[in-house]
């Protein structure tokens, strides 16, 4: 993902930090994967950015801390097996954009708040990391990420906000675009890379 | 009664088809009634809920509608209670006693959580969950005109709840009108508060029904403790080649 964007957006925060290493999971990798991802949340919130480029470093953060193909292929389901290769790339791009407007949307919401990580538990093959949000004027509220290797690397590959997971619902969403468009992966694609 | 009638209505008209469960646990046999209804729902919204809520929203100070959501609450904490040992759930049961003693006292007619400052943290349940204890499963999906997303367990959790409150029947009109009216001004108040994320699922999803269905069943399971089936989704399970 080393495009020319990339440099010359300059000072994103993900840029300043360190490669993730590639590890065996391990519950303390899960977790701290997931403050690092809140860490990194909450700087971009900080900066006072224009909605743009905060889109933009939001992108970023969801590129280096989730596993973005796996969240892709999950979003467009069995449609998926028959798309090209081409499809699925030009997808995962619409996709990774569509995410960052959609949930960079909801980080307003976030400024001024904070995430705890409560405790970590392996579930077969992955980790679930349960954290706590605080947000202003609101009672607190629960938000898990399951973690796995299955990349070589910890990556989240599922978020739930207060049980509702973030797989199922971009699936429901993905669909809804594919009916809309008659089953036609390209239409829904420019559609994705619209919405949100 | 709203909601009784309606039950009574779907029982007419729905043949019951027997829909299949899909691999997100959704089952909904009344799907094209239900679209009907959120159609409905939708045009109601956009009409009269949203506007109403946005100028609640911002022309009561925030102080004042957290009251009046306090105030609502608090007169459903007695039906919490009786849930919550309907359930066996002592501590819940003791919680929104103590809860509703101390807010109606020094909360001054619960318009002030004074309990949360006791550290009495919220409790909220309703029959719906008392159902759920027991052992009854979630049943059909059910979009309801105003009340938006449940299901049938719900629903009729929603009209036995219409009785469990011992306040309905000590409290004499006109008083006990403005628990209905608190109660219609904080669901407005919410409303206002979570505009973006409302209008996100009801006017910016591809299918908002599809959504609002989603969201509303896997928050219920969450907050049930209920087996979700969307919870288990292996990441190993799955062909990324390509993506």
């Amino acid at each position: 993902m080393l495009t020319r964007r990339f440099f010359v957006a300059g000072t994103g925060a993900a840029l300043l930090l360190p490669p993730l290493p590639a590890l065996a999971l391990t519950a303390n990798g899960a977790s701290q994967l997931v403050n690092s991802l809140v860490g990194d949340i909450n700087t971009v919130i900080a900066s006072g950015k224009g909605e743009n480029a905060m889109f933009r470093d939001f992108e970023r953060i969801f590129a280096r801390y989730s596993d973005t193909s796996y969240i892709a292929a999950y979003a467009m389901g069995v449609d998926g097996r028959r798309a090209s290769n081409g499809q699925k790339r030009a997808f995962s791009k619409a996709f990774q954009g569509y995410i960052s407007r959609k949930y960079g949307k909801r980080f307003r919401e976030f400024i001024g708040a904070r995430l705890e990580v409560n405790d970590v538990r392996e579930v077969k093959n992955w980790y679930e990391v349960r954290t706590t949000a605080f947000l202003r004027g609101e009672s607190p509220f629960t938000v898990t990420f399951h973690v796995s290797d299955r990349s070589g690397q910890p990556l989240f590959f599922n978020m739930f906000i207060e049980g509702i997971n973030l797989l199922l619902t971009e699936r429901t969403e993905v669909g809804a675009l594919l009916d809309r468009n008659s089953g036609d992966i390209d239409a829904m694609i420019s559609a994705l890379s619209r919405s949100g | 009664m709203l909601a009784l009638v309606l039950l009574t209505g779907l029982a007419a008209c729905g043949g019951g088809a027997p829909g299949a469960v899909s691999d997100a646990g959704i089952f909904d046999p009344y799907e094209t009634q239900n679209r009907k209804v959120h159609a409905f729902n939708r045009g109601l919204d956009r009409a009269l809920v949203r506007p109403a809520a946005i100028g609640y929203s911002s022309v009561l100070p925030d102080e004042i509608e957290d009251s009046i959501g306090h105030f609502a609450s608090n007169l459903g904490e007695p039906s919490v209670a009786i849930n919550s040992l309907l359930q066996g759930d002592l501590r819940g049961a003791g919680l929104s006693t103590v809860r509703f003693l101390t807010n109606s006292t020094l909360g001054i007619f619960g318009l002030a959580d004074v309990a949360a400052e006791f550290k009495l943290p919220e409790h909220d349940t309703d029959f719906g969950e008392t159902l759920h204890v027991w052992g009854v499963g979630e049943g059909a999906y059910l979009e309801l005109p105003v009340l938006g997303p449940s299901t049938t367990r719900d629903t009729t959790g929603m009209v036995v709840d219409l009785f469990t409150n011992p306040l309905s029947y000590v409290i004499d009109e006109p008083e006990r009108y403005y628990g209905t009216g608190a109660g219609v001004a904080s669901g407005l108040s919410t409303r206002g508060r979570f505009t973006d994320t409302v209008d996100s699922i009801l006017y910016e999803s591809a299918d908002s029904y599809a959504q609002a269905r989603l969201i509303y069943l896997q928050n219920r399971r969450f907050e049930l403790g209920a087996d979700d089936p969307g919870t288990d989704i292996d990441p190993f399970a799955l062909d990324t080649e390509g993506f």
